[in-house]
């Protein structure tokens, strides 16, 4: 039990709590835009996958680390642009066609990554962007050390939530997009064209994933590993579900989720042994499934979601 | 430009459709290893050989065709009745440490004839369990099953890791995390002697042809497929629903939970986390390069298995990552999936 309260105790698990729910703050809200717009993306695994490997190879080339965050977003969206001719023009089923979105990214990334970097022992490191100083803040006591010692990218993620809530609520873009997730005939009666709104959303919205993506090699870590995504495109897929669509409930979801995870880690450590360690890695799994089923029926759910839109038909 | 619905489907189109589909995939995967530097011709006449190019090549092609027939059955029967199982690569791996559990716990001692069917039904099972996780849910709270399945596959691979990593650890494996060994009495008999190919493919072929039977011929067959087509119509004309997508979650669960088995008794003997280069997610591919025909899953296991291992022959000798395989069926999936669009619509100004 001290164990327990000396984890909550420390600085270290807050800090952490913020560096894991960034990632998926930026996806959970790249998946939330495209679904408010009607368009399911399961391309967002292997969106982060490919936007992880691209950002961090522009700063292996010599690009700064902002130019990586911004190569990765552009790749996102060449993704999204993919999904959304598959989903949007030809009107496919937005599963499989996310599904083998994520497969071509995710082995493409694989793929180039072997060509344009030499294989070695360990993999190549860069130097990732570091704790940003505020002034005053990062100085108190606690505090300081807990909060305010993220990374620039960490503090860009929550402002992007605010963003897009903002967006999606109280702007006439917001609402066009949500009128085409909702109804998109009735959007198009509107002068609304829902075909330009569902790509933009998809497109913009992939950004966010790869941008989600590139945070893990460009700041929580320094290198490039296959497979380094671990499903969290997934759980972010599960979060949008869990946020009930809100941009302001999926930052809550992710940091909750994140502060699960950083509990397990810590407790791992100081249960040592007691228990197998796969146990612990399953947790963030499990509980995304279990808000899935404690969620799914009571969240909104955009009512066009998943149904293609043809020009005069039903 | 509009597409507008086609009224007739031209026979010889949907014939094709693979065919294209596959001949375009092939034709990006050749600008990728151009990419590479690496002569493409060259190349594709390595993976050519490298599948078929020797006895060796061709057992090894054959085998690794086995499991990808049941997980490509496995995406097929549950895709038809729009049961959107994700989730055979988490189900194969339970499938897979069952058997290795049963077999040196259970029926150990008993003879072989007697074992493989023993143990095909508890691969089969345990893989059926996992995939009644999400169908429940999707019943009970509508969870869509896509997102629960993704998630149980790493839930899956975590738990088969415990296992070997704990109860069903080999003592005998030098501290390698790997399972018990299954009885030799249930290692399966090989077709070629001295090869990997084992009797795993002709299990295969022939469940094929079992599901083709039960899609085609059967009433439960018929509901599955008017399941997915119009859920509620199917209800209406009386279908009962829920009933239908258990027997398909059973039938596709089970396929899934049979390439464990078919891997652990054919080709490993034990498990590990690696068992499984991605056969749950490849089968997905296979199952719609099929077009969802079960005697389709065949020919698709083949040209799928054909790109791995051709590709990694093609990699040893150039200079081109031997992920092209990966690339190339997954372009492969890309590419079926606007084929299958332009035999049902065309392009009208």
């Amino acid at each position: 039990m001290s164990d327990i309260l000396d984890i909550l105790a420390s600085a270290g698990l807050w800090a952490a709590v913020l560096r894991i729910a960034t990632p998926l703050i930026f996806a959970t809200l790249g998946a939330l835009l495209c679904e408010r717009a009607g368009v399911l993306n399961l391309g967002i695994e292997g969106i982060m996958t490919f936007g992880a490997m691209i950002g961090w190879f522009a700063v292996w080339n010599g690009a700064d680390l902002w130019t990586g965050l911004f190569v990765a977003a552009l790749s996102g969206m060449v993704f999204g642009a993919l999904h959304a001719a598959l989903t949007v023009t030809l009107g496919l089923s937005q599963h499989v066609s996310g599904l083998g979105v994520t497969l071509f990214a995710s082995s493409f990334s694989y793929y180039l990554f072997r060509l344009l970097v030499p294989v070695e022992g360990t993999p190549p490191k860069i130097i990732p962007f570091q704790p940003l100083h505020i002034p005053v803040l990062s100085d108190l006591p606690f505090l300081g050390q807990a909060v305010f010692t993220q990374t620039a990218p960490t503090w860009l993620a929550i402002v992007l939530a605010l963003a897009l809530a903002f967006t999606l609520f109280r702007t006439p873009l917001g609402l066009a997009i949500r009128m085409t997730g909702e109804n998109p005939h009735a959007a198009e009666s509107q002068g609304i064209n829902p075909m330009v709104i569902r790509y933009g959303a998809v497109i913009a919205g992939s950004a966010l994933m790869a941008m989600g993506g590139a945070f893990l090699t460009l700041s929580a870590f320094d290198s490039f590993i296959p497979t380094m995504v671990q499903g969290r495109g997934w759980i972010c897929i599960a979060l949008v579900v869990f946020a009930s669509w809100r941009p302001g409930r999926a930052l809550a979801g992710a940091l909750l989720f994140a502060f699960f995870d950083a509990f397990q880690l810590r407790l791992q450590t100081v249960m040592g042994g007691a228990l197998p360690y796969q146990l612990f890695l399953m947790v963030p799994f499990v509980l995304s499934i279990l808000a899935l089923a404690v969620m799914a029926r009571r969240a909104r759910v955009p009512q066009a979601l998943m149904q293609p839109y043809r020009r005069g038909e039903r | 430009m509009r597409f507008e619905r086609r009224e007739h489907i031209p026979p010889a189109l949907a014939v094709l459709t693979p065919l294209i589909a596959v001949a375009i995939s092939l034709a990006l995967a050749g600008g990728l290893i151009a990419l590479a530097g690496a002569p493409v011709l060259t190349a594709f006449g390595k993976i050519i050989t490298g599948a078929f190019g020797s006895k060796l090549a061709v057992t090894e092609t054959l085998a690794r065709t086995a499991p990808l027939i049941l997980t490509g059955l496995a995406a097929a029967v549950a895709f038809r009745a729009r049961l959107w199982n994700i989730g055979a690569e988490g189900q194969l791996y339970l499938g897979a440490i069952a058997v290795a559990a049963a077999s040196a716990h259970l029926f150990g001692g008993l003879p072989g004839v007697v074992q493989i069917p023993l143990l095909f039904v508890t691969g089969a099972l345990a893989g059926m369990v996992l995939l009644l996780i999400p169908l429940w849910l999707r019943l009970r709270f509508q969870v869509d099953e896509v997102v629960t399945t993704l998630l149980l596959n790493f839930v899956a691979l975590l738990f088969v890791s415990m296992l070997i990593d704990t109860v069903l650890k080999d003592p005998l494996a030098f501290g390698w995390p790997q399972s018990v060994p299954v009885a030799s009495q249930a290692e399966l008999p090989k077709i070629i002697p001295r090869s990997r190919l084992h009797i795993g493919l002709l299990v295969a072929v022939v469940l094929a042809f079992v599901v083709h039977f039960i899609q085609s011929r059967t009433a439960f067959g018929l509901q599955s497929r008017a399941a997915g087509l119009n859920p509620s119509g199917a209800a209406f004309a009386g279908v009962p629903l829920g009933r239908t997508l258990l027997l398909v979650a059973m039938l596709s669960g089970g396929l899934a939970g049979l390439a464990g088995a078919v891997e652990v008794m054919g080709i490993t003997s034990y498990v590990t986390t690696e068992l499984s280069p991605g056969y749950g997610y490849s089968g997905i591919v296979v199952a719609m390069l099929a077009g969802l025909n079960p005697l389709g899953v065949v020919l698709a296991a083949l040209f799928t298995a054909v790109m791995f291992v051709g590709a990694d022959a093609m990699s040893r000798s150039l200079a081109v990552p031997s992920y092209i395989a990966d690339v190339t069926v997954a372009l492969s999936l890309l590419t079926m999936l606007v084929a299958i669009f332009f035999t049902q619509y065309r392009i009208r100004r």
